[in-house]
């Protein structure tokens, strides 16, 4: 039987097929395949964590934004609570002096009032005091233009002493 | 579907091989004959030079070194194949006692003292030696050139375009879709240069088949041998104790496996020949056969220019336009085979491998 030529075996063809594939298997085993796929898979990682790194990255900002919305919020609150104690602090004060004002005025005018009021008492009896010297003084000087003569003195002592006997 | 298609294409090829040989014996009493299965077979059949055309006077061939011993002197000898064409053509029988055995494919046979020939050892560096010696120098040149760009960048600052960055896809498809998903995550490492050596090697091989005066390297039986027994080694040799547990003693009632006969083993050892014979048998068939069909119908070409007369124009020319379609579509289809051929080899290998790797699922 006569096979045709790709069909026959042929042990030279084998030999050389084996060295050139194992020289080309060892090469490529030792300084081709590895390299190659080492480099991806490293560059595959770094691009895994440089995702990882992103993501944790964007959670970080959209915290730190979250928070500084937080802070900016209780800042206003913060303001608007300020605002509304010292409008509050104002008004009590206003009250406070109002009250004051009118509790200080209302003692002022009583004080005025007693004041017056001693005042006029004093003048009462300095003018009672005086009216009363006043009136001695005239009723010595009548008494006096009266009793200028003995006689008159003497008559008017009798009848004072028949009005005590009567 | 590929295989269906290759039906259909070996059916074509042989309807053309008759009409051929029916054209052939039509012709035969005008011109010179044309030997349609000589040609071809001659085309997928090794050579000791690599030819490239021929007129009456000049022959385009370049003569390859053969390396023979001597069957009788057991002396290694080396020297051009024209040596033994001069001597030939000189009307001697052979250079040193060497000749071509035109009986024998061609092959360097030897004249022994006592008038009979044998086959000596036969070391030669032939057509198809000389297309695997450039194929390796192709590919390792392509992965040292791609390996040395990674060298001089940094992994992490950039990634290669052009041709390393198509290399890299290529290389890393392979080893994601097909090795890693087919050997298994947990030890697939150790067998992705191997594999990945037998894909370009076939790539390139199969691709330099198609380039005109290219020889057919993955369509003969020693290389897809070769191959297919690396993959039966490398399969074998690391196959776990599961993996031969389930060649000797699987999971099966005992009559089936120890007594009255151990068929499951018997079954299975088959298996151990019978995947890498279906493998080598796969990537040459398809390969021959796609050769087969090219040749084919180049040789249509010169069969019905050849007819002579008024037949030769007409009926040629038609058959000529004819042929030149269908070759150029069957180049284009190749292209496709020498792709598709190389991953399915590859493919099945990983497949066997991970196999050979079973996980332990099976209950005691």
């Amino acid at each position: 039987m006569n096979l045709p030529g790709m069909l026959t075996p042929d042990i030279g063809l084998i030999f050389w097929m084996a060295l050139a594939f194992i020289i080309v298997l060892l090469i490529l085993a030792k300084f081709g395949f590895p390299v190659i796929i080492k480099m991806v898979e490293e560059r595959q990682q770094f691009i895994s964590e440089s995702l990882t790194n992103a993501r944790s990255a964007n959670e970080k900002l959209a915290s730190i934004q979250a928070e500084g919305e937080k802070i900016l919020r209780e800042a206003r609150e913060e303001q608007a609570k300020i605002v509304k104690d010292a409008m509050a602090t104002r008004d009590a004060i206003i009250k406070e002096a109002k009250t004051k004002a009118t509790t200080e005025g209302e003692k002022l005018l009583q004080e005025a009032k007693a004041q017056i009021l001693v005042e006029k008492e004093n003048a009462l009896r300095e003018i009672r005091s005086q009216v009363a010297e006043l009136s001695i003084r005239v009723a010595e000087q009548l008494v006096m233009e009266q009793l200028k003569d003995d006689y008159k003195q003497e008559t008017y002592i009798n009848s004072i002493l028949d009005k005590i006997e009567k | 579907m590929i295989h269906n298609f290759l039906r259909n294409c070996i059916v074509i090829a042989a309807a053309l091989f008759s009409f051929s040989s029916a054209a052939l014996a039509s012709g035969n009493h005008t011109g010179e004959k044309i030997d349609v299965k000589e040609i071809v077979l001659g085309h997928l059949g090794d050579a000791y030079e690599w030819h490239f055309f021929a007129t009456e006077n000049v022959e385009g061939a370049i003569p390859l070194p053969c390396i023979v011993r001597d069957e009788e002197t057991h002396e290694w000898k080396v020297f051009m194949s024209s040596r033994i064409h001069e001597a030939m053509e000189e009307g001697e029988k052979g250079y040193e006692g060497f000749y071509f055995n035109e009986e024998k494919n061609g092959k360097i046979y030897q004249y022994l003292s006592d008038g009979t020939s044998v086959r000596p050892l036969d070391f030669s560096i032939t057509k198809n030696v000389s297309q695997i010696l450039l194929a390796s120098l192709i590919i390792i040149l392509v992965f040292l050139g791609c390996a040395r760009w990674y060298k001089g960048h940094d992994a992490k600052v950039d990634a290669p375009g052009g041709f390393v960055g198509m290399m890299e896809a290529l290389v890393m498809y392979l080893v994601n879709d097909l090795i890693k998903s087919n050997v298994g995550e947990k030890h697939y490492r150790p067998f992705v240069p191997y594999l990945l050596t037998v894909f370009f090697f076939i790539l390139i091989s199969n691709l330099l088949g198609l380039v005109p005066g290219g020889a057919n390297v993955t369509g003969n039986i020693n290389i897809t041998f070769f191959l297919a027994f690396c993959t039966m080694l490398v399969v074998n040799l690391s196959g776990n104790k599961e993996y031969w547990k389930e060649i000797f003693w699987p999971d099966v009632p005992i009559m089936l496996k120890a007594y009255p006969l151990a068929i499951m083993p018997i079954i299975e050892v088959f298996g151990i020949i019978s995947k890498p014979f279906a493998l080598m048998v796969r990537l040459f068939a398809n390969m021959m056969a796609g050769h087969a069909i090219l040749l084919s119908f180049i040789s249509i070409i010169f069969i019905t220019c050849s007819l002579g007369s008024w037949m030769a124009y007409v009926v040629g020319g038609g058959m000529t336009i004819m042929s030149f379609l269908m070759i150029l579509f069957m180049n284009f289809l190749e292209c496709l085979v020498a792709f598709v051929q190389a991953y399915v080899f590859t493919l099945l290998s990983a497949v066997f491998i991970g196999l050979a790797h079973p996980a332990h699922e099976h209950k005691a």
